[in-house]
């Protein structure tokens, strides 16, 4: 049997590619550099400090599967570190019915829940009667959630809401300004949206019964290419946010039109958990989640998004960068 | 966990398969039922016929000229292995940045997923005929693409097959998830939880299961059709 040297020689090379390989998907963590250059928080909030009465509870918080979400959920979670808690986060868990399972069966301690999203999907309302009010919103979820068990805690002063969204030449070409300008147009026009969108009272199902509008065609797609789907001119029309930092960083590009029928209610961040989490983890608790989320206005949470989504930073890194710049965290 | 839960929930899945079921998010039309089952399915399984097509056209050709040549075996077994790796989801994310979302789209991301088994099994199965028959055509005077045609492939048929039918299930199974690049297929039911409920979820694992052990039987009849008595008397 002869030795054969380009055998060895393929095998060290194999080797070398493998060895490489281990060694880039490592590196490729990335490292919590960020540097704050806007402002991500308007006020400044009081610090949180740190209570050493509640190192003995541990928290995990969840979120739901999008970039806002994963950020609101790092922003509790660091917050809740900051107040002296063992907190975890355990984000992206997947679409609400998922989020709401978890924390049912104790398996997260809380997850960050559209008012809009809890009153409609969970409770049956239809979106015509989701209050505009976000106090009025919270206190209805409230009385529902409390009814299985669940609480609530005060909303955020941001609302998002999904919206029907084209490219700003699209608009002008066929005169849209609210969705109502679609009638007669629609029949022309594709909409692209979430596979769930087809169904739903709050989207497209909303948007043929409630507006009365034919589609030529809906496509479904996965959150994440709402926006590619516009810019590859493949949609005419898209299912956006009302947060969606592309609204505000390429208004030239993008608009959204007026939903002047309220087929897509908009809906305040507010914190769902259990009353016996709340009990264990005594009143700091709910009180640095309310205070955390005071600095969370439109603007900043566009910004938020903005960095995730469009800078590609980690939510894990917005999420501090906000905690700082509005003084929670030192 | 008992047994009872678990015959509920299939219960509930039968019957989101043969009637539409209210959902609190539809404002009162139902969701499920027969018609869009069969709607969903032709649709996965038309997605599903257009890749292995195309990674037919691509692939059986490859491993027929590599494996009759005896060449190229790092590319038919490397690329071949290489390519059970690529994460489905991240190959469709790329496709929709460069094609665009659709059908072509995802044919295409879908055939990728077919090429490596069908290239591989081929490859090998070609390789692996006795080289006596071959060696006695080609004394016979048959020219290469007649040794191939009438010796080769026909006697690599089970291996070849093997590979067609782990193509077919690799991209039946995959094109569940075809719904988040613009075509729906039965993954809506699984993706869509929040207007389909655990029923729809279940409901749809459910035929996405049966497709694929349809498309199996399907394949492998066709398998014991095209192969000759010969083979089949062979001891395994």
């Amino acid at each position: 049997m002869r030795f054969d040297k380009t055998r060895l020689g393929m095998a060290l090379a194999m080797l070398a590619a493998l060895a490489l390989a281990i060694g880039v998907s490592a590196c490729g963590s990335s490292d919590d550099s960020s540097d704050s250059t806007a402002s991500e928080g308007g006020e400044g909030g009081a610090a949180i400090v740190s209570n050493p009465e509640n190192a003995k509870v541990s928290l995990t918080i969840g979120s739901k599967n999008f970039p806002e979400q994963e950020i609101l959920g790092e922003i509790y979670t660091q917050a809740l570190a900051a107040a002296g808690y063992k907190a975890k986060s355990d984000l992206s868990l997947g679409s609400e019915t998922v989020a709401h399972k978890a924390v049912q069966s104790g398996a997260i301690s809380g997850y960050p829940e559209y008012a809009s999203t809890a009153l409609t999907s969970f409770f049956g309302l239809e979106p015509e009667e989701v209050p505009s009010d976000g106090n009025e919103a919270w206190e209805k979820a409230n009385e529902e959630f409390e009814k299985e068990g669940l609480v609530a805690f005060e909303p955020t002063p941001f609302a998002s809401a999904n919206a029907v969204g084209t490219l700003k030449k699209t608009a002008e070409k066929y005169g849209l300004e609210d969705v109502s300008d679609l009638e007669g147009v629609s029949e022309k026009l594709s909409l692209y949206g979430s596979p769930e969108c087809r169904q739903r009272i709050d989207c497209l199902a909303g948007l043929e019964e409630l507006y009365g509008l034919k589609f030529k065609s809906f496509h479904p797609v996965d959150i994440s290419l709402r926006y590619t789907v516009l810019e590859k001119g493949q949609a005419d029309l898209s299912i956006l946010f009302t947060t969606d930092p592309q609204l505000s960083a390429e208004k030239d590009k993008f608009v959204i039109l007026e939903d002047d029928k309220h087929v897509f209610p908009a809906g305040n961040i507010i914190f769902v958990s259990t009353p016996k989490v709340v009990e264990k983890a005594g009143p700091d608790y709910e009180k640095t989640i309310v205070e955390v989320q005071k600095g969370l206005t439109l603007p900043v949470m566009q910004e938020l998004d903005a960095r995730v989504e469009l800078e590609k930073q980690t939510p894990k890194e917005a999420a501090a960068a906000y905690l700082k710049s509005a003084g929670y965290t030192g | 966990m008992t047994a009872a839960p678990v015959l509920a929930s299939f219960g509930g899945a039968f019957e989101f398969i043969f009637t539409p079921q209210t959902s609190n998010v539809t404002g009162g039309k139902g969701v499920g039922g027969l018609d869009q089952v069969i709607e969903l399915t032709l649709n996965q399984l038309e997605i599903t016929l257009l890749a292995l097509a195309l990674a037919l056209v691509i692939a059986l050709p490859a491993g027929l000229f590599f494996g009759h040549r005896g060449t190229g075996e790092f590319i038919a077994l490397g690329l071949g292995n290489a390519g059970r790796a690529v994460p489905e989801l991240a190959l469709i994310a790329l496709m929709a940045a460069v094609i665009g979302i659709g059908l072509l789209n995802l044919t295409v991301a879908l055939a990728i997923l077919g090429i490596p088994p069908i290239l591989t099994n081929t490859f090998v199965g070609i390789r692996q005929v006795d080289r006596a028959s071959v060696e006695a055509a080609r004394g016979l005077g048959m020219t290469e693409l007649e040794i191939v045609r009438k010796v080769e492939a026909p006697m690599a048929i089970p291996s070849i097959f093997t590979g067609i039918r782990t193509a077919t299930i690799n991209i039946v199974a995959t094109a569940t998830i075809a719904p988040l690049a613009g075509v729906a297929t039965l993954g809506e039911f699984i993706l869509g939880e929040n207007v389909y409920g655990p029923d729809g979820v279940l409901a749809g694992a459910i035929l996405v299961a049966l497709l694929a052990l349809a498309l199996e039987f399907s394949l492998a009849g066709l398998q014991r059709l095209l192969t000759s008595k010969g083979l089949k008397l062979r001891p395994a």
